[in-house]
């Protein structure tokens, strides 16, 4: 047992935590927003000093997970508090650190309440990332998605109450279908114990895994937005408040989509394998729905939220493409696609609080009023749409790659299609971006905005500098996600 | 070989410079540091070509192919990898050399032609940014690259396209320009996913090495619909290359990126981005001949296609810069023919499309700068608003007729020796082709003509200003154009490009130069006739033939083609209906149907709950007595 | 000596009367003393079983004067509870007595 591991891991959780007890003591808004960006800062800094460590500690170490401790936490059913991260989670905290920090700064009108919910929701999402045991890892999810239900459903906007209660109804009732398959994991693989890294080596009979499979993948799925089980996403984040817009599709997302791959398909390969051509069929179907949706929409928040549809689709179509390239583009796709939807998210949410709509027929020549909004969102859109030197153009082309790997028809076509969605992305996004920013300004109320504050700035900037850094120097990062899918690869 | 390096980074650090700071510095300065870097640029390049082309290429009477930068950039698996880096082969020397060239005189010539415009930082950035990427574009040392390079060029267009980003023409252009090439770009990203898998690589130098051998052995014999693997990878690539060349159908976007303004026009969609396609499978030209000699027959025809039914577009344009714009279709597809009738062995029909490229850039840039400058003088497009120019603008007409001389091919203006090789080599591979190809000639002539004279000559119009003279910046670009226009045909282009690298020597074939001169020069004699003095006699002939003309002036209806496919079956038949199907059937029908279902059933079985202690009671005691009877019986 | 039987069908027409009594009455009194009734006819059995099967031993007996106890108890508070229904409602009639529900 090693306390310096355990202290360096925890702390993620630890440290939202104390923000948690500071922010009850505080007693305006202007304290609250204190804790939280230095609270915010300290995460960033630990995860920053994390993925350091972890590149110096992976140059002398074999093992699968660093950092590695385990405290027994309920012995008579095994389940343990133990944490440990690989080269994906790192990324994913590190991720999650960078968005939880932007959002600090886009949220800077918020109240007291509203921050402890936003803590709350932090340690799920960081306890999540951290943890290898199934049990944890559930108790964390769960603990992500409650706090959702009360951010939107008190500081949304819009049909806020209907657009809370459904997506706190569907992904609870995915979570039950993760809780089905995780008691299923822990009485079919003969080890009785829930640590992921331990049952890795066990073999769960393919008979179990043809259904305990789908369980976790539609229950992982869900919260990426698996077609058919994708629409909480739409109407949560258009009533949603920007910067929780921004953690749930920057963050949370990425909660389902690497519990899709440490749980599902580490766990299970040869069910992943069995029954790939059902997930491949469904998430290349909800990549061309999601874009096509997207066309039609008129409100921005809806543009991007069917955007991230068809993303996240590619991701979970990445993943189920079951080969190390296209898991490699999983990975940088979860993470460009976090950076640049909450980039989206951020940018509309600011416009909106400034032009008070978000219907594209209501704006237009934005670019001359307020020309450093405009000019980010045409940025992250650009990001949307996969140019090179963005991050959107790495993922995407190392999916399509590894897609490419597989020489059968079924995966092929599917391929095609999805590479498609690229044109609609284009047209969509180019769509919005003609009627919003180009042209001039008709509306008269719209003539004296203030463009960005610096609060705005911060946010937005530290989101580009990631999205621009992946797409221009993508070896940086892809070193440590391959450590992360060595371990699958012996697997297959 | 380290100035190649310094030549790709000087315009990139003018594009981060202007581009993050463009707003702090006067825009006096921001346009002078933009052009200072672009002619640094155009200076290394042609050190560069020098050292290429006589001391450091020539090995063995042969141009050998230099990598002298390269890093990997992204791995995807074992052997395939994304690298960057510089790649000099005789027509990449050339190309840098055109590209930087062209853009040095047209960041000149901005500086007087943009004077004053908002946002003239932005455009001196667009315009390094575009430069930047189409030299990554000419070196890249793998398709991947080229690719990543070819997006960035596809970027820059639009963003420089929809410069005016206040005109609705220009949005909309600019967006028309962007969707469609990217829609061909998709053919180009799955011909090079196509073809990566079958030769796992993605490197120039190992595609087209030893005739293209590797590609031909694990892609020929892998057929899917009656055709080899390599030929759909390759035919999908020539898709892309054709978005960008705008080749039939996909040709629409280019007429409409007139919108950009005029210096943009003549360096992107004339001289440089255009000719991108025809560049690429000049680059990959092995592998087509050897791995797919279909598709190389097939873009023959479609090049030929393109240049007649371009050039009977151009015929009916009442606007310049629309007019040069079927123009540059009709000439890049006229390379693209060239390249289609080409083979390993017989090698002109590539030697001649390059030395076209090289020639057409010059001339085609200048014609654009002299259309800026009527635009400037005049202060409108139409050349019904023009008249008798020559008087007003000596200069200009000057450098417009040696143009028109240049594309039309009569010596010795450099587009004769371009033209004439092409002619040749059509006429020795295949003479179908030939036939369209003087045909096309003659028209070429004949509109380029027409706007000469309809220009220039003539009454002149009830000018609302009269036409001023340009500002001598735009003037030196275009007399330093004019004078490449002259020369760039007397280079001994065949010494330098060949298709297996060698030099060759080429001779004129005076019949089929007398041919080709003689298309040119009955063209200019009907052009003069009718439009010399503003007669009727045009009019007259374009009433009857009204409907073939009705047909040309409005571009052959294939933009409503593509607009009705695009909003009415695309938009209309799948988005539309996806949409509706989300929001109903998903949305309302399944997920808030389970809720519905919930309700209904808690509605169903909520009477049992009814708070009467007496019936509770009732319930337990005949609970009782039931399960005490099971009991007992069973 | 009478028969055991006797007692216990005593008992079981009580124990029955009472859960119908429970059952249709509408009268919180009514069935307050339908509950009494079948109170009472447990107690008459535990003292029975008592006195005739294990005559040495007297839990049975306890047991019945412990239940009268607690029914006594039971019944004070029954009726403290029901005059609080009457004078809050003006009615002991349970079909009325529902707003809690409401």
């Amino acid at each position: 047992m090693n306390i310096f591991h355990l202290t360096l891991l925890s702390s993620f959780v630890v440290v939202p935590l104390l923000m948690l007890v500071v922010l009850f003591l505080c007693r305006n808004a202007r304290q609250a927003r204190t804790v939280m960006v230095i609270g915010s800062s300290i995460l960033l800094m630990l995860a920053m000093v994390l993925t350091l460590l972890f590149v110096r500690e992976r140059a002398v170490s074999n093992a699968p997970m660093l950092f590695v401790s385990d405290l027994v936490w309920y012995a008579p059913l095994n389940i343990h508090y133990s944490i440990g991260v690989d080269g994906i989670s790192t990324l994913m905290l590190l991720l999650s650190a960078i968005i939880v920090f932007a959002a600090v700064f886009s949220s800077w009108q918020m109240n007291r309440d509203y921050f402890l919910w936003f803590c709350l929701l932090i340690i799920g999402a960081f306890g999540f990332f951290i943890s290898t045991d199934l049990f944890t890892m559930f108790m964390f999810y769960e603990t992500a998605l409650i706090p959702m239900y009360l951010l939107v459903g008190i500081w949304g906007t819009g049909k806020k109450e209907y657009a809370a209660m459904k997506l706190a109804l569907m992904l609870m009732g995915a979570s039950a279908l993760l809780l089905m398959g995780i008691l299923g994991i822990y009485y079919t693989s003969g080890a009785k114990t829930m640590n992921v890294q331990t049952l890795i080596d066990m073999n769960i009979p393919l008979m179990h895994q043809y259904w305990i499979f789908p369980l976790i993948f539609i229950g992982f799925g869900t919260l990426c937005a698996l077609f058919p089980f994708h629409t909480w996403s739409p109407d949560g984040y258009a009533s949603a408040p920007s910067a929780v817009s921004m953690l749930h599709a920057g963050l949370l997302k990425k909660l389902g989509a690497y519990g899709c791959f440490r749980v599902a398909i580490c766990l299970m390969p040869q069910g992943a394998h069995e029954l790939s051509w059902i997930f491949i069929t469904l998430a290349a179907t909800g990549v061309v729905y999601g874009a096509f949706c997207a066309v039609r929409q008129t409100d921005l928040k809806y543009i991007n939220a069917y955007s991230s549809v068809s993303h996240c689709g590619l991701i979970l179509f990445a993943i189920m493409m079951l080969n190390e390239t296209a898991m490699k583009g999983a990975v940088l796709q979860m993470l460009s696609h976090g950076l640049m939807a909450a980039l989206f998210f951020a940018v509309i949410g600011m416009i909106y609080s400034r032009t008070h709509t978000r219907q594209l027929n209501e704006m237009s020549g934005l670019m001359k009023v307020i020309p450093f909004l405009s000019i980010i969102y045409i940025i992250a859109g650009f990001a949307s749409l996969g140019l090179p030197g963005l991050s959107g153009f790495v993922a995407e082309m190392n999916i399509f790659v590894g897609a490419f790997e597989h020489d059968d028809i079924f995966r092929r076509v599917l391929t095609i299609a999805a590479t498609g969605s690229i044109v609609i992305t284009a047209v969509y996004i180019l769509q919005a971006v003609g009627k919003i920013f180009y042209g001039s300004v008709t509306n008269e109320k719209h003539r004296q905005l203030p463009d960005a504050f610096w609060y705005d700035k911060v946010s937005t900037l530290i989101l580009l500098a990631g999205v621009i850094l992946i797409g221009l120097a993508p070896f940086l990062v892809s070193g440590i996600i391959e450590d992360g899918l060595s371990v699958f690869q012996l697997r297959i | 070989m380290s100035i190649s390096l310094l030549l790709l980074l000087v315009p990139l650090l003018c594009f981060v410079v202007l581009g993050l700071a463009g707003h702090k510095i006067s825009a006096r300065i921001a346009g002078l540091t933009g052009t200072a870097g672009m002619c640094l640029s155009a200076i290394l390049a042609c050190g560069l070509a020098c050292r290429y082309f006589f001391v450091d290429g020539k090995s063995e009477g042969v141009y050998r192919s230099l990598t002298p930068y390269s890093f990997e950039w992204l791995r995807f698996s074992g052997s395939l990898h994304i690298d960057l880096g510089i790649f000099l082969h005789p027509v990449s020397v050339m190309m840098l050399v055109v590209i930087t060239l062209v853009s040095s005189m047209v960041h000149i010539y901005s500086l007087g032609y943009m004077r004053g415009e908002k946002g003239f930082q932005r455009y001196y950035a667009f315009l390094s940014l575009f430069t930047f990427s189409m030299l990554g574009l000419v070196v890249a040392t793998n398709i991947f690259q080229m690719y990543i390079f070819w997006e960035l060029v596809g970027v820059s267009s639009y963003l420089l396209i929809g410069f005016y980003y206040t005109r609705p023409a220009a949005i909309a252009a600019s967006k028309k320009a962007f969707i469609v090439t990217r829609f061909a770009d998709l053919g180009f990203l799955v011909g090079v996913l196509l073809l990566s898998f079958h030769t796992k690589t993605f490197d120039f130098a190992e595609l087209t090495a030893h005739n293209a051998a590797l590609v031909v052995d694990s892609a020929t014999n892998v057929s899917f619909m009656g055709l080899s693997a390599a030929s759909w990878a390759m035919g999908l690539i020539f898709v892309g290359g054709a978005g960008k060349s705008a080749m039939f159908p996909l040709h629409v976007w280019l007429p409409d990126a007139m919108e950009g303004p005029t210096p943009v026009s003549s360096l992107i969609h004339a001289a440089t981005m255009v000719v991108a396609g025809v560049y690429m499978i000049a680059v990959l030209f092995p592998v087509y001949s050897f791995a797919a000699p279909d598709v190389l027959a097939f873009i023959g025809y479609v090049g030929a296609f393109t240049a007649l039914f371009a050039a009977l577009i151009a015929i009916a344009q009442t606007d310049v810069k629309r007019a040069l714009a079927f123009s540059t279709i009709s000439q890049i597809a006229y390379m693209m023919t060239a390249l289609g009738v080409a083979t390993q062995t017989d090698g002109t029909g590539y030697t001649a499309s390059m030395f076209h490229l090289f020639t057409h850039a010059f001339f085609k840039a200048l014609l654009f700068l002299c259309a800026g400058a009527l635009i400037h003088a005049v202060g409108s497009n139409d050349i019904g608003k023009m008249g008798n120019l020559r008087k007003y603008m000596p200069l200009t007409h000057l450098a417009f007729l040696i143009s028109c001389l240049a594309i039309a091919g009569i010596p010795p203006f450099s587009g004769f020796f371009s033209k004439d090789e092409i002619l040749t080599a059509a006429f020795n591979n295949n003479r179908l082709l030939f036939v369209v190809l003087l045909i096309v000639a003659l028209l070429t002539a004949f509109y380029m003509f027409r706007l000469y004279y309809r220009i220039f000559a003539g009454n002149s119009r009830n000018y609302e200003h009269p036409p001023h003279k340009s500002p001598p910046t735009m003037r030196f670009a275009m007399a330093a154009l004019a004078i490449f226009v002259c020369v760039s045909g007397l280079v001994p282009f065949s010494q330098f490009i060949g298709v297996d690298g060698t030099s060759h020597e080429t001779h004129i074939n005076p019949a089929i130069a007398a041919a080709g001169v003689v298309a040119a020069l009955s063209g200019i004699v009907v052009a003069a006739l009718l439009y010399r003095n503003s007669s009727g006699r045009a009019a007259q002939i374009a009433a009857r033939f009204n409907r073939l003309h009705t047909m040309a002036a409005n571009k052959f209806y294939i933009d409503e083609i593509w607009i009705f496919f695009t909003k009415t079956f695309v938009f209309g038949f799948v988005a539309r209906p996806l949409a509706w199907f989300d929001k109903t059937v998903i949305d309302g029908v399944i997920i808030n149907g389970a809720g519905r279902a919930t309700e209904k059933i808690a509605h169903l079985i909520k009477g049992l709950q009814s708070g009467q202690i007496q019936f509770y009671a009732f319930i337990f005691v005949f609970g009782t007595l039931f399960i005490t009877i099971w009991i007992l019986l069973v | 000596m009478i028969p055991m039987e006797h007692y216990i069908i005593i008992s079981s027409v009580m124990f029955f009367a009472g859960i119908y009594g429970f059952l249709t009455r509408k009268n919180l009194l009514a069935m307050l003393i339908s509950v009494e009734l079948i109170l009472n006819s447990v107690e008459i059995n535990f003292s029975v079983f008592n006195r005739y099967l294990y005559p040495e031993n007297m839990e049975g007996m306890f047991f019945s004067l412990f239940g009268i106890a607690v029914s006594a108890a039971e019944t004070a508070v029954a009726i403290a509870i029901i005059i609080n229904v009457y004078r809050n409602m003006h009615n002991i009639d349970v079909r009325h007595i529902d707003v809690m529900k409401h």
